[in-house]
């Protein structure tokens, strides 16, 4: 929470300082880990719940940054990344139900009384498959929606209505046993990855390394490509498509590459999370949870990169302390907290916090 | 991870005649310098018709552009000026005739980010510029280059586009501003800015729509001796209402009337014409 106070001094401090608070985060982040590693009882010792907790938030955290891309850059605003998030998710599920079921088929199979696994289960047992799945299901997935809509040109609000329909299906689809995915429950009961006890401190540190490693590399990504002609291209491409094209660009491509990649980045997110979480299901995909992820943006400050980590910090942040204290609220808090964002802060936290630091 | 259906190329329309459409503007990339206009004009219009809904915005319009040649489009509103100006940029399909970009590109069989890359620019009435973007980084954008995602996410400025860039920043006398957010110009620095643009695309046809619209008088003086300069190394078409800017810079004018041609010539034999006065004046 003291966050935004930090970045208010960053503002005011000019450049040194912004870098030096974004190496304190950074360090505090790869310290949790360890001094979660402590015995039971010492004074510093992180609990595991916290760990999970913070792991989870900054897999959000990775989500809120790829909408971003799309969003804050190239104004495709998207309500269905929480489905791509998924589809990473359950692609490393399938490995760890693998794991977990050994030679024999998935329990939810089993109580299906199905004799064999489905043909898009193959191979999943072996992690190295399981992690091209993770790239490859949203990554395709995006390709094809991203070559036919913006083929067609869809855009704007007509653009954001198919990505919440798309993520609807497919929670309906997941949602369904026949579909080979454990219906409504989703995979659960998780026991070993590579071969690690799921539920080892250790393991549970190193998950969440990757998991600051997956932030940090997509951070920095997200500013390679701010920094680039491509980047500037995508703001052209938002603020005037037709001037663009008639500059010699062909806009589709720009979208689709920064689609597929932010698509692809949520995926990696998405397997980030199911191992820590221990479960996956496909109220992940539910239109809410996309939605939700715009807010974090909107909150935090689109097409500013630090912003979204921001509004994925201070939502969630919120959202635990709030589902403990008033938890029929929540919701209401968070429709009264988006309007809010829309009409009085346009560019989100930062954005306040840079017209702060100018006055 | 290269894949090919990122690529651009790939994803241009596919509806292309060999030798007239990709192939002959070189797969989609610059190729300027191989126009070929032999016969003297860069931009041949004959007998296009476009109707939307029954209304018939171009009736039979003929039309030639000579190579550097600086020709006006004045008439009244509705007459079809900027819907021929959608026809040849790509923008509005015609429902029949023919138009030709040199004596080799058909345009109505190119989209509009190919006819951009074959070397037509254009200027909208209203000014649209990257508002977001620096008035530098705007004419970066325009610059006549690789402008294929592959070759965007590499892509560094050389010192000779630098020049280019500062040269075109003089020519507009947009300096002092180069890096302000082209947002923040006044309406007539972001005419210019455009024009701008069109110089970095170093188009061989410009179509100018209304480009001394919001501008001051010495803006407008400074407009035509810019345009009159132009003319020669490249070929203009300027939309304008402005007569006394039409004035001040063409040889040739056409004026159109209810979707054609209704009268050619120089501005006074223009002005001179019975038929002109009429439309323009009324009985």
């Amino acid at each position: 929470m003291n966050q935004p106070l930090l970045v208010t001094a960053t503002q005011k401090a000019g450049p040194k300082l912004s870098l030096a608070i974004g190496a304190v985060v950074l360090l505090v982040l790869v310290a949790l880990p360890l001094l979660s590693l402590l015995p039971d009882g010492h004074a510093l010792q992180v609990s595991a719940y916290t760990l999970t907790l913070v792991g989870k938030i900054l897999c959000y955290a990775i989500v809120a940054l790829a909408l971003d891309l799309v969003w804050g850059y190239a104004g495709l605003l998207s309500l269905g990344h929480g489905l791509f998030f998924a589809l990473g998710g359950y692609a490393m599920g399938m490995y760890l139900m693998r794991e977990a079921a050994g030679d024999g088929l998935p329990a939810f199979m089993s109580f299906l009384s199905w004799s064999e696994l489905p043909w898009y289960w193959a191979g999943t047992q072996h992690f190295a498959w399981a992690m091209c799945l993770v790239v490859l299901a949203p990554g395709l997935l995006a390709l094809v929606f991203g070559y036919f809509a913006f083929r067609s040109r869809i855009k704007g609000v007509y653009f954001s209505i198919m990505t919440q329909a798309l993520t609807f299906a497919g929670m309906l689809l997941f949602f369904r046993n026949e579909t080979g995915f454990g219906g409504n429950n989703g995979f659960t009961n998780f026991r070993t990855l590579l071969g690690f006890d799921i539920t080892a401190q250790g393991t549970r540190a190193v998950l969440f390394l990757l998991t600051v490693a997956l932030l940090v590399a997509s951070l920095y990504l997200g500013w390679r490509l701010a920094r680039s002609k491509f980047g500037r291209v995508l703001t052209a491409l938002r603020d005037a498509e037709n001037r663009l094209m008639f500059c010699g660009y062909d806009p589709r491509g720009f979208k689709l590459f920064i689609w597929v990649l932010s698509a692809v980045l949520c995926g990696l997110a998405g397997a980030l999370y199911v191992p820590q979480v221990g479960i996956i299901n496909p109220s992940e995909m539910s239109p809410t949870n996309s939605i939700e992820a715009a807010v974090w943006v909107a909150l935090g400050g689109r097409g500013t990169l630090i912003g979204p980590l921001l509004g994925a910090g201070l939502v969630n942040g919120m959202k635990s302390w709030f589902t403990v204290a008033f938890p029929e609220f929540w919701l209401f808090f968070l429709g009264a907290l988006f309007i809010l964002v829309t009409l009085y802060l346009p560019k989100g936290v930062v954005g306040l916090l840079k017209k702060r630091g100018e006055q | 991870m290269r894949f090919p259906s990122i690529h651009p190329e790939f994803m241009l329309e596919p509806i292309i005649d060999e030798g007239s459409g990709r192939d002959a503007i070189g797969l989609g990339q610059v190729v300027s310098p191989g126009l070929d206009a032999r016969h003297g004009t860069v931009l041949t219009l004959e007998d296009i018709n476009v109707s939307f809904d029954g209304f018939k915005a171009i009736n039979g319009l003929n039309l030639y552009i000579g190579v550097g040649e600086l020709r006006c489009i004045i008439g009244p509103n509705g007459a079809g000026k900027t819907t021929m100006m959608d026809v040849i940029t790509g923008k509005t399909r015609p429902t029949s005739g023919k138009a030709w970009f040199g004596d080799t590109l058909d345009l109505t069989r190119m989209s509009e980010v190919q006819i951009a890359q074959a070397g037509i620019g254009r200027k909208f009435q209203k000014p649209t510029v990257f508002e977001a973007l620096t008035v530098f980084e705007n004419l970066e954008l325009a610059q006549k280059t690789d402008k294929s995602v592959w070759a965007c996410l590499g892509a560094r400025l050389s010192g000779e586009q630098r020049t280019r860039i500062d040269e075109v920043l003089a020519t507009i006398r947009l300096e002092p501003s180069r890096n302000r957010p082209a947002g923040l110009l006044s309406h007539g620095q972001k005419q210019f800015l455009e024009i701008g643009m069109l110089l970095m695309q170093d188009p061989q046809l410009l179509l100018l729509d209304e480009p001394v619209a919001g501008m001051t008088d010495a803006e407008t003086e400074f407009t035509a001796e810019l345009f009159k300069s132009l003319a020669g190394k490249h070929s203009l078409m300027v939309v304008e209402h402005d007569m006394g800017f039409v004035g001040s810079i063409a040889d040739h004018v056409t004026v159109l009337h209810q979707g054609s041609v209704l009268a050619e010539g120089s501005l006074a034999q223009v002005q001179a014409d019975d038929r002109v006065i009429e439309v323009y004046l009324g009985r």
